[in-house]
């Protein structure tokens, strides 16, 4: 047991003093934030001129209140100047484009005619605008050409808002069910990165034991089982660390960001936002929809995600490091694992496709439980599901199976990693993993 | 009313009897329970101080698959012994070393350390450098050193003692904080030499241990491992270097293709190998006609030494029934004896020899 102990405590360090992992811990959450920021700052920045259009309505059907500027497009009325003199003039001037809406005998004609020049191509968003603007007008012209009172159509328009209860009373919003989407996704996808990098880390830890030619020396002391195991023991650990102090940088940045904005943190984890705060705060000013969208987060049920998150990686996380410390133990380099690698990734990037495909739409639907309880899929199936709420009994079946198949896989590898430390210079295929199992 | 009385004392007496009998019995149990309690501890102590081996390893095989790697081995070795465990690449010595060591289990057969079954526990009491070494590249020397031996079973203060005894040995003491990736491999293999044996075990496994050592690095290994066996611990030699066997071992065993062919104290199997042939240089007036006279009695081959003196050099092998004397005498009769050895193989010699007859 102590020397369990005394190989974890080595793997561990080893792990956690390397410079890589420091790297990672520290400065991946600020690199996330920065380049969030980042991108909404471009983005803004990228708004902020507004285009200068021009146009020549040859037609007549526009009026100067159809070209009412907005924030990121200013309108000129050119039609007085003529088409040919008017690209002209833009072409050598400093406006953006020109709209051109020729003299067309029938409205359906005119609807595929228009134009537009610009200098370079114009973005996605700025065309939309303009073939809406340009449909609206067509459309409420043909209305009024077939006799129909734009105002009663106006008058007929409904939003509809359908609101959404669970059957203990609490009133859940569209807002929360993306909510829930979004966080199950991060925490399945989470594991997904987690697993790969510390098994990949396992793996590569065990090649370099090969390599380095230590490993005899090793298990002339302690059982390779032992090495095994402390190996994946140890590289959890350093996992965890890793997610407690994002998590708690999280924490940190998450306060920062509700202190901005004015969210008293401690009163939202009472869980006891009534609809009719909801209801005020929906209808405030986008200013507040960082406070709505917070408020959500922390009504989701986080003690439990963090739980089963903690589970289902370390779950996850032995089944597939065991996998991985075999096939460092099958080959020499790191090169040679390659023909390995695939069927261990396999199931991983399954399980994140048949989550982000299914749980988004049927969370309990029968494909969704079946993935959350195979136990190759389960880690990251069921934790995106585990916002929508599962009941304990699937959980319990999801987890004991998880358990038992984690058994297996370690004590299946252990075999394979017995004798494939002990074998050099020689590249290993399946069928060689397979006698060594009978060894 | 009377015989019921006595009746009823007789067996209050009868019971009072068997109840004595049945004390003196329980007594009698325990004594001898006390006794063989003694006896087994006490020859349990007795045992291993008579025990003369140290390793035995009895009819022990090895199978990997279809092929064998080792077929019916046994092996014994004497405490406080240096034993060489020769045989050519392949033969299985490193399938047996692990076994000893217990990183692959027998397929058959058996291992007593110390008149004990090889069990978990002995991995304290094994001391092994394989052919196959190294150290972690980017972790210290000293956490390394300290690491691997309390994976031995040293607490860590007691390591700590152990390693600076030997590094301030071997005037290391300057490398305790480099990595091993800084180290040469000469040096890195004085680490591994001190990881080795620093936690005193009974036996020391040694791979080639002088790979990678210059001379003067090789001869202070050497003499720490002779050394070592003074101070009780008993060797287990393997080496692809005859000379070394020569200089160190006090018995062997040759292995080949997965059988032992060969084993025995190093003097008595010279003595088996040897062939009574003498390298004989003589001082003669008319060495032909002495050399058919030998020829009459003896078997007689030339032989390429070189003589101070010019004269008679010839390899001279004895017949079954004459003796060194004889053929000193006859020699002494014809001229002047300068040069009379006897040829002893040599562990090179020995080894190819055996080898061959045995393919």
């Amino acid at each position: 047991m102590s020397k369990l102990k005394l190989i974890i405590h080595r793997e561990f360090v080893a792990k956690v003093r390397n410079k890589s992992f420091i790297v990672m811990t520290f400065l991946s959450p600020l690199i996330m934030v920065g380049m969030i920021t980042l991108v909404v700052f471009l983005m803004r920045k990228n708004d902020e001129k507004a285009k200068d259009i021009v146009y020549v309505d040859n037609s007549g059907l526009f009026e100067k209140t159809d070209f009412e500027d907005t924030e990121s497009i200013k309108y000129t009325d050119f039609t007085a100047l003529g088409i040919i003199e008017t690209k002209k003039h833009v072409e050598e001037g400093s406006y953006y484009g020109v709209l051109y809406i020729p003299k067309k005998d029938s409205l359906e004609i005119l609807a595929s005619a228009v134009e537009f020049y610009s200098k370079d191509s114009p973005g996605l968003s700025l065309m939309n605008t303009l073939e809406n603007k340009v449909e609206t007008k067509l459309r409420n012209k043909k209305l009024t050409n077939l006799g129909i009172d734009l105002e009663q159509i106006k008058a007929s328009k409904i939003n509809t808002d359908i609101k959404m209860f669970n059957f203990s009373g609490e009133e859940s919003s569209k807002l929360i069910n993306g909510l829930k989407i979004g966080v199950g996704a991060i925490a399945g996808y989470l594991l997904m990165m987690f697993v790969m990098i510390y098994g990949t880390s396992v793996m590569r830890s065990v090649i370099e034991e090969k390599t380095s030619r230590i490993i005899e020396i090793i298990v002339s002391s302690v059982k390779p089982f032992q090495l095994m195991l402390g190996k994946i023991i140890g590289n959890a650990s350093a996992g965890l660390l890793q997610f407690f102090i994002w998590g708690i940088l999280l924490f940190v940045i998450l306060s920062v960001v509700s202190a901005v904005f004015g969210v008293d943190v401690s009163e939202m984890q009472a869980n006891s936002v009534s609809s009719e705060q909801l209801d005020a705060v929906k209808n405030a000013s986008s200013g507040d929809k960082m406070q709505l969208i917070i408020q959500e987060i922390l009504r989701l049920p986080i003690l439990k995600l963090f739980v089963l998150f903690i589970f289902y990686f370390l779950g996850g996380f032995m089944l597939y490091s065991s996998l991985f410390a075999a096939v460092g133990a099958a080959v020499d380099n790191e090169t040679d694992t390659q023909q390995f690698m695939l069927p261990i990734m396999l199931p991983l990037i399954l399980g994140v496709y048949v989550g982000f495909a299914t749980v988004m739409n049927a969370p309990h639907g029968a494909v969704a439980v079946l993935f959350s309880y195979i136990p190759f899929t389960s880690p990251i199936v069921m934790l995106m599901r585990v916002p929508f709420g599962v009941s304990w009994t699937e959980l319990a079946i999801s987890m004991a199976l998880l358990l038992v198949t984690f058994v297996f896989m370690v004590w299946l590898a252990a075999k394979i990693y017995r004798v494939g430390i002990l074998m050099y210079g020689k590249k290993a295929t399946y069928k060689d993993l397979y006698k060594w199992l009978k060894y | 009313m009377h015989s019921k009385l006595q009746k009823s004392y007789a067996c209050i007496v009868n019971f009072n009897r068997i109840l004595k009998w049945k004390l003196l019995i329980l007594k009698v149990i325990n004594t001898f329970k006390i006794c063989k309690f003694v006896f087994i501890r006490y020859s349990k102590e007795i045992n291993q101080k008579l025990m003369k081996n140290l390793l035995e390893i009895n009819n022990v095989v090895k199978k990997y698959g279809d092929f064998t790697a080792l077929n019916d081995v046994t092996i014994h070795i004497p405490k406080g012994s240096v034993y060489g465990l020769l045989g050519p690449n392949g033969a299985g010595k490193t399938s047996l070393i692990r076994i000893i060591n217990q990183i692959t289990l027998p397929d058959a057969g058996s291992i007593i350390l110390d008149g004990e079954k090889l069990a978990a526990h002995h991995i304290e009491q094994i001391g092994y450098l394989p052919e196959e070494r190294g150290l972690y590249k980017s972790m210290k020397v000293g956490e390394q050193a300290l690491y691997l031996a309390q994976l031995k079973g040293l607490s860590k203060a007691e390591a700590k003692k152990r390693l600076h005894y030997w590094f301030d040995k071997f005037d290391i003491s300057a490398w305790w904080g480099k990595k091993i990736e800084a180290l040469s491999k000469g040096m890195a293999q004085k680490v591994q030499f001190i990881v080795t044996v620093m936690h005193n075990p009974k036996l020391l496994i040694f791979d080639e241990p002088f790979s990678g050592f210059d001379p003067i690095n090789a001869q202070l290994i050497a003499n720490e491992i002779l050394q070592l066996r003074d101070n009780g611990a008993t060797i287990i030699f393997s080496t692809h270097r005859m000379e070394s066997v020569e200089e160190m071992c006090d018995e062997i065993a040759l292995i080949n293709k997965s059988n032992k062919i060969l084993d025995g104290k190093l003097e008595d199997i010279k003595r088996a190998f040897k062939t009574n042939t003498f390298q004989v240089g003589l001082k003669t007036a008319n060495p032909k006609e002495v050399e058919d006279a030998l020829k009459e009695n003896f078997k007689v081959t030339p032989a390429d030494f070189k003589l101070l003196h010019k004269g008679l050099a010839l390899n001279v092998q004895l017949n079954e029934n004459s003796s060194a004397n004889d053929l000193l005498t006859f020699l002494t009769s014809r001229g002047e004896v300068q040069h009379f050895v006897e040829l002893i193989p040599s562990a090179n010699d020995i080894f190819i020899q055996a080898i061959h007859k045995n393919n």
